[in-house]
C-alpha cells in the first residue's frame, strides 16, 4: 500500500532549523529508503513561489502566491508499506526528531492512502 | 502514542524492525532459530507492555535490549551443564555487557542483515524453505501470512521454516558472509529467492486475495534493502529495476472483468510513472556499474516498453538485440521465442518465423502454449490464415489458464470463419 504524507508547520521557532536536524532528517530518509519503504520525497518552497488555480461557479481563477495559511505545507513523502500503522510509525519518527532537535517547532504530518491496483482488483 | 490499536502499532514496528533485530540477535547467539525465538519473546513482552506504557521512543532498540536480556536468561536457564554454560553466559555477558542495546542494533553497514539474508537463502536449503525463511526472518511476515500468500496450509509453512532452521543447525551453517570467491553464486541464490517471491505475487495479480500480489511489494522491499547493503553489485540494481518496471504495469495487466490484458494492448496511462522512473534510474545504476547480467538485461528489455509512450514507439531493434545478448548469457528456448517476437516486430513476420521454426523441435517447448500462439500470430500476419488458425487451436488446447484459452479460441475462430 502506498501512502502520501504531507508535513505542515503549525509553529515555527525564531531560530533556523539546526544543522543536527537536517542531518537527522537525512539519516532517517536514508534509513527509510534502505528499509525499502520510502519511494520519493521532497521539500516544498514557500507559497510565494506557488500559485493556485480555482474553479468556482464555472469560472477559473489563477492566483499567484503567497497565501496566508494557518499551516504551511513544507514537505511530502511517498511511502510503500503494509499498513497505515507503518506509515504512522515513520511519520512519528520524523516528528520525534523535530521535537528533539528543534525546540518550539510544532507541526503536523497528514497521512493519506494512495489508491493502488489493489483497489481495482 | 495515542490513537490506533496498540497491537497493530506493534505489528507495524515489528515489520520495520524484525529483520534488524533478528539479524543482530543471530550475531549474538550464533543461531537463526534461537535468534528468532528470542525476538518473538521480545515481541510478546511488547504486546503485554506497550498498550499500557506506550510505544517507546526507539522501539527497535527496546526490542533488541529486551531480546538480549532474554538471551542471557535463556543461556543461564539452560545451564544443565552448569559450569560450561555459565562460562558461555559469562562470556556472552562479558562480550556484550558494555554494549548497550542501541549499539547492538547499530549496524551501520547492515552487515548483520546481509549475513542473515545470505544464510536464509543458503543453497543448502530447499527453494521453498529459502522463500519461507526469508519472508519470515527478513520480511517480518507471520507464518499465516506466508501461507495465505503461497496458497498452502499454515502447518506446511511452519514445517518448511522448521526444517530449514534444522538444516542450518545440523549442517552447522555459520551466519556469515560468503568468502569473496563464492559471492557471485551465493548472491545469485539470494536474487533468485527475491525474484521467485516477486513472481509468485505477480502471477496472482488477477486473483481476488490481495495478500498474494502484495508479495510483489515484499519482494521489492527486500530488493531495495539489498541495494542499500550491496550498492556496488550491478545485478542487484538490475533485479530491482526489473521488479520496479514489472510492478509499474500491475494496474494495467487486467481488464474490468479480471481478464488478462496483453502488454501491447495495455492502457499505458495506467502504468505507474513513479515506479517507471525508479526502475529506469535503477537500470542506469546497473549499467554504470558493469556489464548487465540476466536480471539487468531483462530490466533493459522491460525498459524498452516503459520508455515507449505508445506501442508503436517501442524500440524493437534494441529489444531484438537485447534478447540475443540475454540468449547468450542465459540461454533458454523461451528467451529465443521472445526474440522471435521482437525480431518480427523489428524486421517483419517472415524473419520472426524463421526463428520460431527452429524452435519447434525444442523439447522444452513441446507443451508450451506460447509457441503455437506466437507461430499462429506470425502466420496470420503473413496471410497464412488456415495454418494460423490451427496454431491458435493448439495453443488453446495447451494452456491451463481459462481466460487465456478464451483469448486463443477467439483468435482461432476469427481466422477460420467457415469452421
Amino acid at each position: 500500500m502506498r501512502y502520501m504524507i504531507t508535513l505542515s508547520v503549525i509553529a515555527r521557532p525564531d531560530t533556523p532549523p539546526p544543522g543536527e536536524l537536517m542531518e537527522a532528517i537525512d539519516k532517517l530518509g536514508e534509513e527509510a529508503t534502505k528499509a525499502g519503504a520510502l519511494l520519493d520525497n521532497g521539500g516544498l518552497a514557500p507559497s510565494t513561489e506557488g500559485a493556485r488555480v480555482e474553479l468556482v461557479g464555472g469560472k477559473l481563477t489563477v492566483t499567484d502566491g503567497p497565501f496566508a495559511e494557518a499551516k504551511e505545507l513544507i514537505s511530502y513523502a511517498l511511502y510503500q508499506v503494509r499498513s497505515k500503522e507503518e506509515a504512522v510509525e515513520w511519520s512519528s519518527r520524523f516528528l520525534k526528531i523535530h521535537r528533539d532537535l528543534w525546540p518550539g517547532f510544532e507541526g503536523e504530518a497528514a497521512i493519506h492512502r494512495v489508491y493502488g491496483p489493489e483497489d481495482f482488483a | 502514542m495515542t490513537g490506533g490499536d496498540p497491537n497493530r502499532v506493534i505489528e507495524a514496528v515489528w515489520r520495520i524492525e524484525a529483520g534488524r533485530v533478528i539479524a543482530g540477535l543471530a550475531r549474538l547467539v550464533g543461531d537463526v532459530g534461537l535468534a528468532e525465538e528470542l525476538a518473538q519473546d521480545a515481541l510478546v513482552i511488547a504486546l503485554e507492555q506497550w498498550p499500557q506504557s506506550g510505544v517507546p521512543d526507539n522501539p527497535g532498540a527496546w526490542l533488541m535490549l529486551t531480546a538480549k536480556h532474554r538471551a542471557i536468561d535463556l543461556l543461564r536457564r539452560r545451564s544443565r551443564y552448569e559450569q560450561k554454560l555459565e562460562e558461555v553466559g559469562r562470556d556472552q555477558e562479558r562480550r556484550h555487557a558494555d554494549v548497550d542495546a542501541e549499539a547492538a542494533l547499530d549496524d551501520p553497514f547492515g552487515d548483520d542483515v546481509l549475513r542473515l539474508l545470505f544464510t536464509a537463502c543458503h543453497p543448502i536449503l530447499s527453494t521453498e524453505g529459502r522463500l519461507a525463511l526469508t519472508l519470515r526472518l527478513l520480511g517480518g511476515l507471520s507464518t499465516e501470512e506466508i501461507a495465505r500468500a503461497f496458497l498452502v496450509p499454515e502447518p506446511t509453512v511452519g514445517q518448511r521454516i522448521f526444517r530449514a532452521k534444522r538444516t542450518l543447525s545440523e549442517k552447522q551453517i555459520k551466519i556469515e558472509l560468503p568468502p569473496p570467491a563464492e559471492i557471485p553464486a551465493r548472491l545469485a541464490s539470494v536474487l533468485e529467492v527475491i525474484y521467485l517471491i516477486f513472481n509468485e505475487g505477480y502471477a496472482a495479480t488477477a486473483g481476488t486475495d490481495w495478500m498474494r500480489p502484495s508479495l510483489c511489494e515484499d519482494a521489492l522491499r527486500l530488493g531495495r534493502i539489498l541495494v542499500g547493503l550491496m550498492p556496488k553489485e550491478t545485478e542487484v540494481h538490475g533485479l530491482v529495476s526489473l521488479m520496479e518496471l514489472q510492478m509499474s504495469r500491475i494496474a494495467a495487466r487486467t481488464g474490468p472483468d479480471g481478464e488478462p490484458v496483453l502488454l501491447l494492448d495495455q492502457d499505458r496511462g495506467r502504468w505507474d510513472r513513479l515506479l517507471i522512473r525508479r526502475g529506469l534510474a535503477a537500470l542506469d545504476r546497473a549499467e554504470s556499474l558493469g556489464t548487465l547480467g540476466p536480471y539487468g538485461l531483462q530490466a533493459a528489455l522491460a525498459a524498452c516498453h516503459a520508455r515507449a509512450l505508445a506501442p508503436e514507439e517501442t524500440d524493437w531493434e534494441r529489444m531484438a538485440a537485447l534478447y540475443l545478448v540475454l540468449g547468450h548469457v542465459a540461454p533458454s528456448p523461451v528467451v529465443e521465442l521472445n526474440r522471435a517476437v521482437a525480431v518480427s516486430m523489428a524486421y517483419g513476420p517472415a524473419r520472426g518465423l524463421e526463428i520460431v521454426e527452429g524452435l519447434r523441435a525444442e523439447k522444452a517447448l513441446r507443451d508450451y502454449p506460447q509457441l503455437p500462439a506466437v507461430r499462429g500470430d506470425l502466420l496470420a500476419r503473413l496471410g497464412r490464415t488456415a495454418e494460423a488458425g490451427k496454431e491458435f487451436e493448439r495453443a488453446a488446447e495447451l494452456t491451463r489458464n481459462e481466460r487465456e484459452r478464451t483469448l486463443f479460441r477467439r483468435r482461432a475462430d476469427a481466422l477460420q470463419p467457415d469452421k
